[in-house]
């Protein structure tokens, strides 16, 4: 049977309608369901005070700390070796097999499930250089699960800066540091930036290589060798262990507000950026 | 190196991985004139504008032979630094490439790279340079805003000025008009004639009536090869070669 152009048409329109009205479906569900169950528990004691009876009850203040400290110590780390990386492979080498390898073993990377990570970190940075379950281990492990997200995406962006504006800048007489420092970076800021948000989500979310690397002690933490209880680790023992779900609720929802301030941070600051002068 | 002449060219090729983009050319430039290149695409022009300043050298797997002299200076000797010699020997592309930054930072870049770093010093650069390229009037109360948001012509006007900025002695304009209108053209032309009292310019004129216009001397490129060079009135009313007289004729190109 021959099907019209016509009815092509509306076919292939139907099958995108229903694709992407059913991914805003799943999202707002899940939303919804975490948010209708969580929200109405958040009040400022919850956020400001330190959890009691297991989580039971109390608030979640020191693992807000511990997600914002470690995210902050993995990006801190990630990003300067990522974006350098992203520069010597564009930059300071042709296409090469020294530049090949960088690259397979970086996707490769981005492939690795979390938890092998994890153990990696366990085993290198909690046992064998001793740094015990802390920030530092859980923030180093961070950092190399985030790492090839950044170089990847940074380098797509320094990729798609013209080599017109490469020459300009060689021709007014700039070293090769000067082009990457005046000319290179500064475009490429706004998709390097979207590299380390995807690197700020994947950290913030992430729960087993963070209990095998920094713990899960509730405790405020007091220095980086402190072990600590991200927020997502917290919700995922209240919720596994059966604790409390109400307060795994609360803290999921939580979450959801902290994703969406950081979000809408960055994007506050892409906007000021691109349109600066 | 006789001293009547700011560049001169020996024996000089040019490849680019297999493709020999410039055959033995013989070439010298004398100060203040301005040598206009002709010739079809594909010619060599382009080629030997970005030797002059090595901007080739960023291209991977080129190749040169023979000896480019500036002042009596061999350009590809160990000695020779680069960003100094592209301070010396400035360029302006085909397009207009403003530098995705204010109107003040792209003039200002150069002298900047340079160690200029006073505002009151920089702020002169950018008025004299800006005025040079005649440009100065339209931009002086926006000097701040973007250089994106200039016309195609004022933008191609603002890299002569960032150029000019550089206080080079020799200045190399690819096509510069390409693109644009006849009255930015003819402004851009009017800038030139009055900066060849200060410098050896270079130029790849975008059409034979340009270069009939400008020139002092001219060179006919064909294929990489400089089929004929000399002053500009012998070459566009007596050429001594005929594939020149074909091209200026409009026969071909």
């Amino acid at each position: 049977m021959k099907i019209s152009r016509h009815r092509t048409q509306q076919i292939a329109k139907t099958i995108i309608w229903v694709a992407a009205f059913s991914t805003l479906g799943v999202m707002f569900l899940i939303l919804y369901q975490v948010l209708r169950e969580g929200l109405p528990l958040l009040h400022l004691q919850f956020f400001l005070g330190p959890p009691r009876q297991m989580g039971r009850t109390g608030g979640i203040f020191s693992t807000i700390v511990g997600t914002l400290v470690l995210t902050a110590v993995a990006v801190v780390i990630a990003t300067p070796l990522g974006v350098g990386t992203a520069i010597f492979l564009r930059e300071y080498t042709r296409e090469s097999r020294v530049s090949r390898i960088i690259r397979f073993g970086t996707d490769c990377l981005a492939g690795v499930p979390s938890i092998i990570f994890g153990l990696f970190g366990f085993v290198f940075f909690v046992i064998f250089l001793k740094m015990g379950w802390s920030i530092l281990s859980g923030g180093l492990t961070l950092a190399t699960m985030i790492l090839p997200t950044i170089i990847c995406t940074a380098e797509e962006a320094i990729k798609s800066i013209s080599y017109s504006l490469r020459e300009v800048s060689y021709g007014l007489g700039a070293t090769r540091w000067q082009t990457i420092r005046k000319v290179v970076l500064p475009n490429a800021f706004p998709g390097i930036l979207t590299g380390v948000l995807l690197g700020v989500g994947r950290s913030v979310g992430e729960t087993a290589a963070v209990i095998l690397t920094a713990g899960s002690s509730f405790l405020m933490p007091d220095s980086l060798f402190s072990p600590i209880r991200t927020m997502a680790v917290h919700f995922y023992i209240l919720a596994r262990e059966g604790i409390s779900m109400e307060m795994a609720y609360a803290t999921g929802a939580a979450l959801i507000l902290l994703i969406l301030a950081i979000n809408t941070a960055a994007n506050w600051l892409m906007y000021r950026y691109v349109h600066r002068g | 190196m006789e001293n009547r002449f700011k560049v001169v060219i020996q024996n000089f090729e040019f490849h680019y991985g297999p493709v020999l983009a410039l055959k033995d050319l013989n070439l010298s430039i004398r100060p203040n004139q301005i040598f206009a290149i002709l010739g079809p695409a594909r010619s060599g022009k382009t080629t030997l504008l970005k030797s002059l300043n090595r901007l080739n050298d960023l291209i991977f797997g080129t190749r040169h032979r023979g000896q480019v002299y500036i002042d009596g200076q061999e350009i590809f000797s160990e000695q020779m630094s680069l960003p100094e010699l592209r301070r010396r020997v400035g360029m302006v592309f085909d397009l207009p490439t403003p530098l995705p930054m204010s109107i003040f930072d792209n003039v200002a870049y150069g002298p900047r790279l340079k160690g200029i770093g006073e505002r009151s010093r920089l702020g002169e650069i950018v008025e004299t340079s800006l005025t040079a390229a005649v440009l100065w009037d339209e931009v002086k109360d926006r000097l701040y805003s973007s250089a994106l948001r200039l016309s195609g012509g004022q933008q191609q006007r603002l890299c002569i000025a960032r150029m000019l900025a550089l206080e080079p002695e020799i200045i190399m304009l690819d096509e510069p008009c390409s693109g644009l209108d006849p009255i930015s053209t003819a402004s851009i032309e009017k800038s030139l004639m009055s900066l060849k009292e200060k410098y050896t310019i270079l130029l790849v004129p975008h059409n034979i009536q340009q270069a009939s216009r400008v020139a002092d001397r001219v060179g006919f490129f064909l294929g990489g090869e400089l089929i004929e060079e000399g002053p500009s009135e012998e070459i566009f009313t007596r050429p001594k070669v005929k594939k020149t007289e074909d091209y200026i004729s409009g026969r071909f190109g």
